[in-house]
């Protein structure tokens, strides 16, 4: 099953077209990484997913994406897709309140009032997280007081407390140390059982050691897309390879 | 090896001056104040009653909290209102906005004198509500918004993009992010607002003579006039009949205002903590 079909996607800030002819899927319980050099438009694709770019003024979508079948920018509405698809982006970024309230936004978002429900919530994301014994400790604290990779960690929770079928990922260590490093690709390597994953990175290591697909990107369009062993040992395309090979900026 | 010139001697002698020069005023009037006015404090001057024999200043201390609390309940709804339409619905660069921009700036520049002329007008005379606690707080509310308005654009522009997008990714609407994410993240600047705004109602004199009046009791309700600290003071130093009470007035004044100051910073200490990085 495939949970993303991106199908003639096409995207411009103003006049800038970001996006060309973008045709790709996603598979349910995979991680698909996406790579390419800086600016080649991979948070852009990513952000076109939650419909993130909504907010920015002047982007222009064509072309359709469709989650489990479904065009998500036809009549679906826009929170319950982000409902739907959870992020975690590149700099952690916890709100300015306790590791508790942190989890608890997003299934408060969602209706959640009673405190048990709310209480487990928060204890299931944070262990399927991997972050749990380090706060359990500290859930009245400032989320704030946590170290980067913590950060990090506590906002892949978060983001995993709405109960989300994929999770968006855009970057998300390259702020941090390779200990935390580690641990999220660890993490994530956990999570992919149950959710689909999709991740923005910088890392050819990174995208070698846990992603099941690659997609290569160049200039705003998708210049291959294969399994990930296929992309880094026998890449098609000469750009491909001049990249994974590092010949490439 | 360091050679100091003498240029930036003398720049550095200069900036130091004026650094001790304004300290130093300070200094002095804060010395000045409590010289002249701490021996004449006395229990008698927070006497419940004013009368012409005993100058007390309760009624004016009463007043004055009154007053600040009327005119900030009129005013902080409204400034914060308008604050989180500009920072966060209005479009950068609108006209409405540019609009809104300008009318808080010349509202800003305005002679508090102006602001008694326009209450007096409008509250005393033309909605008739005389000289009234109501009529001055209305008077003051006007005066402080375009502060209020500033100061929270300010505090909410300064509330990181990361803060709305990680709501908005979470499936929170609009309404939500600005209300539970970005505001209480705004609150610490907000409050240094509504000190600056309770500092300017504290010391206001000419906006309240044609509006609340001067009359010194504590107002029984909001349609009866009343004088705060400042405008007592004034009565008092222009009648010059008590001058040494009136020294004793501005050393509660000052404490008052002290004490609003330490407050607040208490209270956005408290609300801030979240921000930084225990
Ligand atoms: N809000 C925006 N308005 C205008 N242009 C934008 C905007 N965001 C991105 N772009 C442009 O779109 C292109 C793709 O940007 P994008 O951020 O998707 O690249 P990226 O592949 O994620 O790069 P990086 O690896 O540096 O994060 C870039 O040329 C960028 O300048
Ligand atoms: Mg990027």
């Amino acid at each position: 099953m495939n949970v993303f079909d991106i199908t003639d996607l096409n995207l411009w800030y103003g006049k800038f077209q970001a996006l060309q002819n973008i045709n790709m899927s996603a598979s349910e319980a995979e991680i698909t990484a996406l790579i390419g050099p800086s600016g080649c438009g991979k948070s852009t694709l990513l952000k076109t997913l939650n419909r993130m770019n909504d907010l920015v003024p002047g982007c222009r979508v064509t072309g359709s994406v469709c989650l489990s079948g479904m065009d998500i920018y036809g009549n679906l509405n826009v929170n319950d897709l982000r409902k739907r698809v959870g992020m975690v982006f590149q700099k952690p970024n916890p709100f300015p309140m306790s590791v508790y309230d942190n989890i608890a936004f997003g299934p408060r978002t969602h209706g959640v009032k009673s405190r048990y429900a709310l209480d487990e919530a928060v204890e299931n994301s944070l262990k399927a997280a991997a972050i749990w014994d380090e706060v359990k400790d500290r859930l009245r604290k400032s989320a704030l007081g946590l170290s980067g990779g913590q950060q990090q960690r506590l906002c892949i929770a978060r983001a995993l407390a709405v109960k989300p079928e994929v999770l968006l990922l855009d970057e998300p260590t390259s702020a941090l140390d390779p200990i935390s490093t580690g641990k999220i690709e660890e993490l994530l390597l956990e999570l992919k059982n149950d959710y689909s994953i999709i991740i923005v990175t910088h890392n050819m290591q990174q995208a070698t050691r846990i992603s099941d697909q690659t997609a290569f990107f160049l200039l705003g369009e998708m210049i291959e897309y294969d399994s990930t062993e296929k992309i880094f040992s026998m890449p098609q395309d000469k750009r491909t390879e001049d990249y994974v090979t590092g010949r490439f900026g | 090896m360091k050679r100091i010139s003498p240029s930036e001697t003398f720049m550095a002698a200069i900036t130091w001056a004026a650094a001790l020069l304004t300290a130093g005023a300070l200094l002095y009037i804060i010395g000045f104040i409590l010289w002249r006015g701490v021996p004449y404090i006395t229990p008698s001057l927070f006497a419940p009653v004013y009368n012409s024999i005993n100058v007390s200043l309760l009624p004016a201390l009463v007043s004055t909290v009154m007053m600040a609390v009327l005119s900030l309940s009129f005013a902080l709804p409204l400034g914060i209102g308008a604050a989180v339409y500009l920072a966060e619905y209005a479009r950068r660069g609108n006209r409405a906005v540019r609009l809104i921009r300008l009318a808080a700036e010349t509202l800003a520049g305005i002679p508090s004198i102006v602001y008694g002329l326009f209450g007096m007008l409008f509250f005393v005379v033309w909605l008739g509500w005389d000289f009234s606690l109501l009529a001055g707080s209305c008077t003051l509310a006007i005066m402080i918004l375009p502060l209020l308005l500033r100061s929270g654009e300010e505090a909410l522009l300064s509330v990181p993009d990361s803060y709305r997008e990680g709501s908005f990714a979470l499936g929170a609407g609009k309404l939500r992010t600005v209300f539970r994410i970005v505001l209480p993240a705004a609150i610490p600047g907000v409050l240094a607002g509504v000190v600056l705004a309770v500092g300017r109602i504290a010391g206001e004199t000419a906006a309240l003579i044609y509006t609340a009046g001067t009359v010194a009791q504590i107002p029984p309700d909001v349609f009866a006039s009343a004088r705060t600290l400042s405008v007592h003071m004034y009565a008092l130093s222009r009648e010059g009949l008590h001058t040494n009470e009136g020294y004793a007035t501005a050393v509660v004044l000052l404490l008052v205002v002290i004490g609003i100051n330490v407050i607040a910073a208490r209270i956005a200490g408290k609300i801030g903590g979240a921000h930084e990085r225990v």
